[in-house]
């Protein structure tokens, strides 16, 4: 336990604070607003979920707050890491930030490895970018300790392999070893387990969170997959559309979900107790770029949808430390078993 | 990868006796007279001399007989004398084949590194001015005639500011350094010529430039179209949210994925110019295997057009199985069988 953590969440200055962060692409003359305005904030050694459907910004956003938007897109807003203002620094300074303080790993472990260069290569060259004066030998010693970490067998073969003679859980690994060579404080992983097999998904999971452990980092995990974020997360942003719509701890969600598109993607996991035929799912499918409705972003899908929705953009209600965007956030039914079932109930659409 | 090296090394008997057949009947069914070079116009008449010839150049039997006795000899290192140069045809082409080296050899260099910078250049900043002003210049590489250019630019860097020598390889008044290499470069430096060096650098600028910029405009197209493809892989993001800064995304990362396609079309680019910088050789009175090629092909000099033939042959053999190596060593994920 560090001194800031003891003194209290209150009093200590978050790691990370994203505020009003927008990302667009301008297109015919016009501006294709992806990131509509993202607020979050991550302590040190916390985990926050970022959860949304495919489109929703909550990638671009990420990829955005760390300079690493298409050459097309513009930013706007304030990613505070540390006290220091990142949209607008200059190139180098963010390069220098990127994979040693900050680090990120994505989806496709075998896509995101260059398959010219060997593993040993490619971590070494994450430990030599921000360590100029390290020496060859120096950096194979750390790249042996760092496939050890994340329990690559037999490393000092694996060292002088390609990203192909590798399985895509070892794939993963090998991207977390690069992502946290430098010790970074924030660790950002895009959809980590999605482009793995269900039984290496848990293998890599508790990797992460053991390492967030052992070498107390931040932990953001950008995913679609509530489920994943139930597991592992402590607190959650859920993002409709390029806004957040929900955020609250892990616990509070699930039991207390404040918004209508939150209460869809629960009733959307599937559950061994609920009949096969009657999956949830939410109507329609999410806008799109550049074909907002107006008023709430989500009102097309909402059931609980009235005439204010479709006019009004629904302003953040503050429950606590639980907030959510959406006129009804504190009048919905109560979230129980039988909502729950009823949401169940409702045939399947899209 | 020895094996592979080993079993491709068998095959390319086969490979060879198969390109001297081709060139061989080729000559065989080509219409004209051979006897055209061999005899002068009036003596044409005199069936006596005719016959004579005939038999003197073998000629006279069929064309089976004719094609192994050609086979015999050339496993000797016989190619047969020329009917215009009355020299071994592989005199001829010694002679003449490292001048043609030197000058493709110097062309692939100046048009590679030009092709493979303004390839990269285009991709990075695709769609802007340095796109546009590459796409220009590979446009005119590939477009205008290898004669007009050879010649527009003797008349402006040689005849109108003479900041570059005329045609040739070296200046005539020069004595030519002793042939070692027949590089004529490398010879002047190892006769300790300065002098003589500088000239026959200078010579070599002019059609190195001409004959480099037609392989430039290939391939910075190429460069470009597989790059602007590279760029957008995954890894690359990886190597940025790394901390790579753009130079090292571009070249370290970028680049080396697709130096397969960047080394075939070199090869072949070199196997082709080899007996395919006919035009250069022509304006710049380049005494090598283009000029050669097109003498003999103009006086049904059939010696002297199968032995090119075979040649150029070879050359494509050499480069396609050095290509294959090199694709090994530049993408670990090939492997040969």
């Amino acid at each position: 336990m560090s001194v800031a953590e003891t003194t209290g969440p209150a009093s200590a200055a978050p790691l990370l604070r994203i505020r009003d962060l927008k990302v667009g692409f301008s297109s015919h003359g016009k501006m294709l607003p992806a990131v509509r305005g993202l607020d979050v904030e991550l302590s040190k050694g916390e985990v926050l979920g970022i959860v949304g459907e495919s489109g929703s910004g909550k990638s671009l956003g990420m990829l955005a707050s760390l300079g690493l938007q298409a050459r097309n897109a513009v930013v706007t807003g304030s990613v505070v890491f540390k006290g220091r203002e990142l949209i607008g620094r200059p190139r180098r300074e963010m390069r220098a930030l990127r994979g040693s303080e900050i680090s990120m790993i994505f989806q496709d472990p075998l896509s995101s490895l260059n398959p010219v260069m060997t593993v040993g290569d490619q971590i070494r060259e994450a430990l030599v970018l921000h360590n100029r004066s390290m020496t060859k030998a120096q950096a194979t010693a750390r790249v042996l300790e760092l496939l050890q970490l994340v329990a690559i067998p037999q490393p000092d073969r694996r060292i002088n392999q390609y990203p192909h003679e590798f399985s895509g859980g070892m794939r993963q690994r090998v991207m977390i070893a690069m992502a946290i060579a430098n010790n970074p404080e924030l660790l950002v992983a895009d959809e980590p387990t999605t482009a793995l097999d269900v039984t290496v998904q848990a293998q890599i999971m508790r990797m992460l969170r053991d390492l967030k452990e052992k070498l107390g980092l931040a932990l953001i995990l950008i995913t679609h997959d509530l489920g994943v974020v139930a597991g592992h997360a402590d607190r959650v942003a859920v993002i409709y559309a390029g806004l957040v719509v929900e955020e609250a701890e892990v616990r509070e969600l699930f039991a207390n979900p404040r918004h209508p598109y939150t209460r869809g993607l629960i009733a959307s996991i599937p559950k061994l107790t609920a009949s096969k035929d009657k999956l949830y799912s939410i109507p329609g499918a999410p806008p799109m770029l550049g074909a907002l409705p107006e008023g709430c972003a989500f009102h097309p899908r909402c059931s609980f949808a009235q005439d204010v929705c479709r006019k009004v953009a629904p302003p953040t209600v503050e429950l606590g430390r639980h907030r959510a965007s959406c006129h009804f956030a504190e009048t919905l039914p109560p979230w129980g078993e039988p909502a729950r079932a009823a949401q169940s109930e409702e045939p399947a659409h899209g | 990868m020895l094996n592979y090296i080993v079993r491709r090394s068998i095959a390319m008997p086969f490979i060879l006796l198969g390109i001297v057949t081709m060139a061989f009947l080729l000559t065989a069914i080509t219409k004209g007279d051979p006897l055209t070079a061999v005899v002068s116009e009036q003596q044409l008449n005199n069936p006596e001399i005719v016959a004579a010839a005939r038999q003197r150049w073998g000629l006279d039997r069929p064309l089976p007989e004719r094609y192994l006795i050609y086979v015999g000899n050339l496993l000797k290192g016989d190619m047969g004398t020329s009917f215009v140069t009355r020299r071994p045809v592989t005199t001829d082409l010694m002679a003449r084949l490292p001048a043609t080296f030197e000058l493709v050899i110097s062309a692939m260099i100046i048009g590679s590194v030009i092709g493979i910078v303004f390839g990269l250049l285009a991709a990075y900043y695709r769609d802007t001015a340095i796109d546009q002003g590459a796409r220009i210049f590979s446009l005119f590489g590939s477009s205008v005639p290898i004669f007009w250019l050879g010649l527009a630019l003797l008349f402006l860097f040689s005849v109108k500011y003479q900041i570059l020598p005329g045609p040739g390889r070296i200046d005539p008044r020069m004595s030519p350094p002793p042939v070692v290499t027949g590089f004529m470069t490398i010879d002047t430096l190892l006769a300790g010529n300065f002098t003589a060096f500088k000239d026959a650098l200078s010579h070599l600028i002019l059609p190195s430039i001409v004959l480099g910029w037609t392989v430039a405009g290939t391939i910075s197209r190429l460069v470009r179209a597989n790059m602007l493809e590279v760029m957008e892989r995954e890894f690359i993001l990886t190597a940025r949210a790394k901390g790579a800064g753009e130079l090292r995304v571009v070249l370290r990362h970028a680049f080396r994925n697709i130096l397969v396609p960047v080394l075939t079309v070199i090869s072949y680019s070199f196997a082709y110019l080899i007996t395919g910088a006919v035009l250069t050789e022509a304006v710049f009175a380049w005494p090598g295997m283009g000029s050669y090629a097109v003498t003999a092909a103009r006086s049904l000099d059939f010696p002297a057009i199968i032995g090119v033939t075979i040649v150029g042959g070879v050359m494509f053999l050499i480069t396609n199985l050095l290509t294959d190596i090199a694709y090994v060593l530049a993408n670990p994920r090939v492997r040969l069988n």
